[in-house]
């Protein structure tokens, strides 16, 4: 019984090997405060029970990549294993006294401010190691972002599939059809990470692209 | 603020441009690429700030293209080239240069001098 058992896996692994890798290293990407870590938190609590990383309201809270390894997504029948990079957020800038904007002290501004660098720097290494990207974009904010458009321009580049994550569209002002005429030529589910809208589109679309 | 020809920055390695821009802008100039970076030179422009970011002397750039369109034809596929065509982009120091605008046809920035 178990060598008909161990040969019924090892012909899964095989047609898994032949039509197609089933696990992907996927990078949750996008400019600060756009609601990466709030959706890794959601998408690996939904799948796995577990938490990421911390959120805030002040920029640059996520300063280093946070990875968590395979994340079983199930939805539309078919499955896909994740190992989900949360990573820090994108920018061209850092001032620390925009940070002091927000009510920290000179000196903790600073160290965020050092830190904020080395996570962006942190993001862009690990464009190298991954097999898809989240882009996460603000609905409620212009999409022509600098950030928006480099990262873009990359997964093109290195033709790998890119899924555009228009969240907060739990906001008064939300406009993810501004996202979808900014960048038509990339699949976009419009989601709130915080409330749970339409995450199961989101999942939907995460084992279409990505599995 | 320096306009840089598409010929030059042809003849130069993408190591140069960055490192062009980047003199440039730090010493307060604003920069108009004639012909824009690649994805990857972007990317890496980026990154080369973040490292050259001094608390109270120099917080980054402000960088504002179009996206890149893709031109890949089949013999450009043939030829192993990638048919990106790179867009005029404006990069200059970012406590002078302020986007106020951008959409899909035009880019409206403010400069401000003496900052």
């Amino acid at each position: 019984m178990s060598v008909i058992r161990s040969l019924k896996m090892n012909f899964a692994v095989w047609i898994k090997w032949i039509f197609g890798k089933k696990r992907a290293r996927i990078g949750i990407y996008g400019p600060p405060n756009a609601g990466k870590t709030t959706l890794a938190n959601r998408i690996v609590r939904d799948w796995s029970g577990m938490e990421t990383g911390g959120i805030s309201h002040i920029p640059h809270e996520t300063r280093r990549a946070l990875r968590t390894d395979g994340v079983v997504i199930n939805a539309n029948g078919s499955s896909v294993e994740l190992d989900i990079v949360d990573t820090p957020g994108m920018a061209t800038k850092i001032d620390f006294r925009e940070f002091m904007a927000y009510g920290l002290e000179e000196e903790e501004a600073k160290r965020r401010a050092k830190e904020a660098t080395e996570g962006v720097i942190e993001a862009i290494k690990w464009l190298e190691d991954l097999d898809g990207i989240l882009l996460v974009m603000d609905s409620t904010e212009d999409p022509y972002t600098q950030v928006n458009v480099t990262v873009v321009g990359n997964m093109e580049a290195r033709k790998l599939p890119l899924l555009i994550v228009a969240n907060k569209m739990d906001l008064p002002k939300a406009a993810p059809s501004r996202i979808k005429a900014a960048f038509p030529q990339h699949p976009l589910v419009t989601i709130s990470a915080l409330e749970g809208s339409n995450i199961d589109d989101l999942y939907a679309a995460i084992a279409r692209h990505f599995g | 603020m320096d306009l840089i020809s598409a010929e030059r920055l042809e003849s130069m390695s993408s190591m140069e441009k960055i490192r062009l821009i980047l003199s440039k802008v730090k010493r307060g100039n604003i920069v108009v690429l004639e012909l824009g970076l690649t994805p990857e030179e972007e990317v890496k422009l980026i990154e080369m700030t973040m490292t050259e970011i001094r608390l109270d002397e120099f917080s980054g750039i402000e960088i504002e293209s179009y996206p890149v369109k893709n031109e890949s034809t089949f013999i450009n596929k043939i030829l192993g080239k990638s048919g990106i065509k790179t867009r005029m982009t404006v990069i200059g120091p970012a406590n002078q240069l302020r986007t106020v605008e951008k959409d899909k046809y035009q880019i409206s920035t403010k400069v401000s001098v003496g900052d």
